[in-house]
Parts: C-alpha cells; structure tokens; sequence
C-alpha cells in the first residue's frame, strides 16, 4: 500500500489512504478543533469548527470527513479559516443557555474550551432557545435539551457501543432533539443508566444527577453515623479531577480526602468485591458439580443486569445471584458492622463513592432493603466526589497517604482487579482454582482474561477437566458473546460481563475525558495496585474469613442468602 | 364488540403480513411505515414497536424516521380533517395567521388530532384555488377567502 504524501501547515506528512486531513494533521502535530467528531465513533460533519483551507479547492472543506489526497497542501490557520470556525461556532453558542458559572461542566466543558480557544468574543446572533425541559426521570441521569449542541456522539456510544440505543435523533428542524423513542423521560424506557452518554457529551447536556446535597447533608448531621466505601476504580482516576496523571493511584489520599470530609468510617469496597468472589466462586463450583445452570454469568455490573432484564430475560436464569459489591457492603455495614460498632443502624448513613451512574439505579432497586434500611443511602460517582474535594478547598495533591478504616477496609489484589475488565473472572478463577483443587497457584496471572479488547476468551485446566471463560465489556460486546451462547455456537462455564468499555475503570461516573488512553492507564494502575499488595487471593482475607466466622457462617449459607444475594426481574424490551 | 374486533382483525393480519415480508430488513425501514400507515391511518405506538422488533431497528431510530418525515403520523385522524393551505398565494394573503387561529381554537399543532376525535389538522402546499386564498379544506368543502374571525362558525357547522 502506498502513501499519500501531504503537506499541513508546511510540514510534510505521509499517511496511508483513507486517512482524513484530522488524522494527518494529529499526527503532523497539528492542532485542529472539533466538537461533533468522536473518534472511531461518529464522524458527521456538522459542526463545521474544523474546517480548512485546502490549495485548489473553493470551499473550506471539514478536516474530520475530507480526506488526505496526494499532494494535497492544506493550511489550517488563516484568517480565513478562523474567522470561519469562529463564525460557526457563535451559531451554535446563539441557542445555548450561556450559563457556565453555574454550569456542572464549568471548567470542564469542551464548548467552553472551544469558545476560549476560537476567541468568540461576542455572539451576535440570539437564536430561540429549545422548547424542550430538563428531563430528570432517571434515578442516574439528567437531560438538558437546552445545552444540546445536537453532535450526536451519545447516540453514537449509545447505540454502537453499548447496544441500547435508548435516545436518538428525533423530531426535525428547530425541533430537533436527542431524545427516546415518543420523546418518553429517559428514566421510562430501557437506558440502562450506564452513562457512557455523559462521558461524550462535550457539553453539561446530558450528565450524573448530582446528589452531593445529600452526602454534605447527612454529613452535617450530628445524629447521622456516616461511612463511606470506595470501588476499586476510584483509587486510579480521582487524582485526574485534580490534574494528577491518568492512572496514578492515590488510595491513601482519597482516604485521607474522605475523612477530612468528616466521614465517620471509611470503608473499602474491594474488602466487599473479596466477599464477593468467596459467594461467586462457591457458586460457580456448585453450579459446575450439580449440572448448572451454566454458564454462570457476573452480576456485579448494574448496567449489564438493566440491560439483560431488558433484552435477554430468557438468559436471567444463568445470572449470579450474588449482589454486586457495593450492595453486599450496604447490607453488612447495617448489619454486621452496625452489631459490631454497637450503632443502631437506623443512624447509619451508607455513602458509596463508584466509578459509576447505573449504581445510583442498582441502590433504588426495591429489593435492596436486607438490612431493614436501604442499605446504600446514597451513591456518588468519582465525578461528584472530585467536586466535594474541590468545594471543601482541599489539595489533593499534597494530602498525605491514610489507610482504610477496619474491618470493612481490609482486602486483597483480587478485590482490587473487579475495577478492570476481566478482573471479576481473573478473582474467582484464583479462588474457585485453589477450592476445587486443593493445590496452590503457580502463577496468580491469568494474562489472556486482561487487556482491553471488547471479548476475550479463556481455558482452564482445573483437576483434569477444562473450564471455558469469557469476558465482555460493553454492552454491544455482551450481545455478541450471549448470541453466540444463545445459537449453540459456544459453550462457555463462565462468563463476566461489564457494561462499561474497559471495565469499571471507564465507567459512566469517571473523570471527563474517559477515552482509550485514559482507560489504557487506569488498567495498568488496577493491576499494579494487585502486584503491590501483599494477599492476593480473596480467599485469603483476613477480614473475610472472620466475617464468615463470627457472623455469615459458610459462603451460600443461610445468612449469605439473606443479605448478599438477590433475584431480577425480567423487563420490556422498550 | 365483534365489529371493531373483526377489523382490528384485519389491519393485524395485513401488518403481519407486511412485517413478515420485510423481516430483518432495516433498510425496508421507510417502506413499511408508508405501507402500516395506509393499513392504520396512522402510526400507533404498538405498531411503531413490532415494526422495530421485525426490522431489527431500535424504536429510538423508528420513532426518529416517523417524527422527521411530515407525512407520518403518530395520531389518529380526526372525524374531520382541516387542511390549511401553505402554497405562496395563501401564504401571501395570511396563510399563516389563519393558521395560528386554528391551533389556538383547537389547541393543536399541524399533524394532531384534537382530544375529543372530532378535528385533524394539516397544512398542505397548494389546494389549486390560488384565487380564492387563504384557502383551506374541511373533508370535501373548500372554505375561500377565510378570514380568522369566520373560524368558529366555520368549524361549528361540522361539530356532532
Ligand atoms: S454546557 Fe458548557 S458552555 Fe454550556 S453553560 Fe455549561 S459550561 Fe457553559
Ligand atoms: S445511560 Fe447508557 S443506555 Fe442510557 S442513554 Fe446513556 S448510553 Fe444509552
Ligand atoms: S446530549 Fe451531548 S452528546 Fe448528545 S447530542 Fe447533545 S451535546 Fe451531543
Ligand atoms: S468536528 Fe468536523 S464537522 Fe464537527
């Protein structure tokens, strides 16, 4: 294949066919603005911010959908080409609520970067304003149609990446507007909340329901007992919100952040994600010597459980019964903890920090009362929690290293490793190894579940037979490996899925940008944060093995049926 | 209620005969709204989501086809259908402001249906009465040279 040599700014590129002027120009180093233009993703065309002056040609044409021609020489910053994008731009700001002071997005918005950065010093066009209210039906998730820039690239995660396609482009002209089919409330028709809309949306109009009230509330609550757990994939993102690295782990900050905060407790759900993989692994074995249902297939992702409820309820028979982590801990803090500490749980206030918007959802199922209480009372995502930090003035940066409070804070590399994809599986598998063969792991790495790619698959040899695992993570991705499950071409025993590209660690709830690079960093952290501690084995936590005896009894027992597993409910399809 | 069963009957068979000729076919997508508007009159919700499971279309893609395109209709025709002319010669002479009238006294938008069944409004292009504009029709009858105050006698004369 041969190149196509152009010219950008006077550097010369070569690129291979097919490469549009953005790519050729990123790769020159070159510098071009865009808004509707999601790589890999969705390339429309509409918002015209990149445009360039292409020799020979009449028009400015849009770098991101022309593409590289030999001899091609394109100019990317005359007066011309600003004075266009600039011109563009103030279209698009002519409808738009221009309320950034008090805007969630403030600071981290990219129409507003654009705005900074194309020099818009006024806008002279007042165009009508959308005729559409904010939409806060759902649990997770909030709709500002004002905000809508209409680039499309919610609709393009949401029906390519996650197979939903719960909003679309709907009605025409002025009306236009991203909505669900009859323009019915976001929180009425089958979104599964996981909120990978929010980390594209350029702009605040469509975002996590903020609920930071709540948790500042019951913080001021004298009477409130309030504890704090946090998912495995906070520890490696949260320091972006304060300008750290993508994936610098910063555990001992984000404990000291949340006691600072004034949280009476700070708890740890990767000490519930070991408790987690000690129900699963016990479940998987019975499954597996008692004829099944198999394959047995992950529940801690709430964004997958929305979405099999909603498109393959035939399959929910093969799901865990196991709750997800952050609804084990809700249901032990209230419990266990709360007999322990001798607090009536009625005082308890259980916050959960989550990489997550679909957890807000998980928490209001009404089946996650075992305790008597909810037992998650509010749910924050890393998002949220960044600007609870940023409102309390502390630096981050600077805090000192803490540690977990006991016993719920205790855990090991294998509760750790649920932040990432194939995480879930890699933990069970060292645990579920070590039961059924009563031998020691040579190696605790089971490389081939790792990495970001969309499915993977494994064999185990586990006592002479061979155990087949796969993992998903997004939900287009599940679709397949669960049709190939459907149609026979595949036997698998076990299956993770997770509703979120890369895992946890690119949930709906993270720091904006969460983008392939981001995530690439934050897995590596994930695992380095598994090499780094001393048990890596669930089964091996010191604080779970207490757990079962002074108050569980045995996995799957009794007790453990009562507060840590649950049943689903099959829904429409729309 | 064996009448409107036996019709119900007929339109479901029709639909299904259509959706099975173009199923797992979401380029078909255009064609068989058209052909499940001419069997219903319109396109009710029910229908809109067996034509996305039959199709493979996800209803949020159906329902933006159907609210793009101004010839679908999500709301059941009235027992009687206005339609206000929009051609250049109505327009000139206060298409527009006859309009505005309608929507207020029956307080719906062009494509609706009022809440008692009774009105349907549309706007066309042109009737071919330039001469007598504004112009619009009511069923059959052309109403010529309507001025807004003339709207409630005009519409009376066709309440039940
Ligand atoms: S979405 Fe962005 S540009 Fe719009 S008000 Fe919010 S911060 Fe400002
Ligand atoms: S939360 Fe997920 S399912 Fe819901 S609209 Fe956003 S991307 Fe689609
Ligand atoms: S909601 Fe956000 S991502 Fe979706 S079209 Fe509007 S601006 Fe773009
Ligand atoms: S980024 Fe190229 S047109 Fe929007």
């Amino acid at each position: 294949m041969s190149l196509i040599n152009i010219t950008i700014d006077g550097r010369p590129v070569q690129v291979p066919p097919g490469t549009t002027i953005l790519e050729a120009a990123r790769k020159a180093g070159v510098k071009i603005p865009t808004l509707c233009y999601l790589e890999e993703l969705s390339v429309i065309g509409a918002c015209r911010l990149c445009l360039v002056q292409v020799e020979g040609a009449r028009t400015l044409v849009a770098a991101c959908v022309a593409q590289a021609g030999e001899g091609m020489v394109v100019h990317t910053n005359t007066p011309a080409v600003r004075q266009a994008r600039r011109v563009n731009l103030e279209l698009i700001l002519s409808n738009h609520p221009r309320e950034c002071l008090t805007c969630l997005r403030n600071t981290n918005c990219e129409l507003q970067r654009l705005a900074a950065e194309l020099g818009v010093d006024q806008v002279r066009f007042e165009g009508e304003m959308s005729p559409y209210g904010v939409d806060d039906s759902s649990p997770a998730l909030v709709r500002d149609p004002r905000k809508c820039v209409l680039c499309r690239r919610c609709v393009a995660v949401c029906s390519e990446v996650q197979g939903v396609s719960a909003i679309a482009v709907q009605e025409r002209g002025f009306d236009t507007v991203v909505a669900p089919a009859f323009l019915a409330p976001l929180g009425e028709v089958s979104c599964v909340n996981c909120g990978q809309c929010s980390l594209v949306c350029p702009t605040a109009a469509i975002h996590e329901r903020d609920q930071t009230a709540e948790v500042w509330a019951a913080l001021a609550d004298p009477e409130k007992h309030v504890v704090v757990q946090t998912a495995p994939a906070v520890r490696v993102s949260v320091g972006e919100m304060f300008g750290l690295e993508p994936g610098s782990i910063v555990t001992g900050k984000l404990v000291a952040a949340l006691r600072r905060l004034g949280f009476d407790r700070v708890f740890d759900t990767d000490f519930a994600a070991d408790l987690t993989i000690m129900e699963e692994a016990n479940e998987f074995i019975h499954r597996l010597q008692n004829g099944g249902p198999l394959p047995l297939i992950t529940s801690c992702s709430p964004g997958w459980i929305k979405f099999i409820e909603h498109f393959y309820p035939q399959l929910l028979p093969n799901l865990s019964t196991c709750k997800s982590p952050q609804q084990m801990f809700g249901a032990l803090a209230k419990t266990y903890y709360a007999q322990r500490a001798g607090i009536d749980p009625a005082k308890i206030f259980v916050v959960s920090i989550m990489p997550c918007t679909a957890k807000k959802f998980e928490a209001r199922r009404p089946e996650m009362r075992a305790s008597g209480y909810w037992d998650v009372d509010v749910v924050l995502t890393t998002r949220e929690l960044g600007r609870m930090i940023k409102q309390a003035g502390f630096d981050f940066a600077s805090l000192p290293e803490e540690d977990y409070d006991e016993p719920l804070g205790i855990s090991t590399g294998a509760g750790a490793i649920f932040g990432a994809t194939g995480g879930v599986m890699e933990a069970a598998l060292r645990t579920a190894y070590e039961l059924l063969t009563g031998a020691t792991l040579l190696s605790l790495d089971f490389e081939e579940v790792r990495g970001l790619k969309g499915i993977k698959e494994a064999v185990v040899g586990v006592n002479g037979c061979e155990v087949r695992v796969a993992v998903a993570n997004g939900l287009d991705n599940a679709r397949k490996v669960l049709d190939t499950v459907i149609n026979g071409e595949k036997e698998y025993h076990f299956i993770e899925i997770m509703a979120c590209p890369g895992g946890c660690i690119g949930g709906g709830g993270q720091p904006i940008p969460t983008n392939r690079e981001t995530r690439a960093r934050r897995v590596a952290a994930i695992y380095q944060v598994d090499r780094q501690l001393p048990l890596r084995k669930s089964h091996e936590n010191p604080a779970v093995q207490a757990l079962y005896r002074e108050f569980l009894g045995k996995p799957s027992g009794h007790k453990s049926h009562e507060l840590l597993h649950t049943h689903y409910t099959p829904r429409e399809r729309f | 209620m064996a009448v409107t069963c036996q019709c119900g009957g007929e339109r479901t068979r029709k639909l299904e005969a259509l959706l099975d000729r173009y199923r797992g076919q979401p380029q078909a997508l255009i064609q068989v709204l058209h052909q499940a508007q001419e069997i219903y009159g319109y396109l009710p919700r029910e229908v809109l989501k067996k034509v996305s499971l039959a199709l493979n279309v996800p209803l949020s893609q159906v329902y933006g086809v159907v609210s793009f395109y101004s010839f679908f209709t999500i709301h059941p025709k009235g027992r009687h259908r206005i339609s206000v002319c929009k051609g250049t010669a109505c327009y000139v002479r206060g298409a527009e402001q006859l309009l505005e009238h309608l929507r207020e006294e029956l307080r719906i938008k062009p494509g609706e249906t009022t809440a008692d069944g009774e009105f349907s409004l549309e706007v066309v292009r042109c009737l071919g009465a330039c001469g007598l504009g504004p112009v619009i029709m009511v069923d059959e009858d052309v109403h010529a040279r309507v001025m807004p105050e003339r709207i409630p006698d005009i519409l009376s004369a066709y309440r039940s």
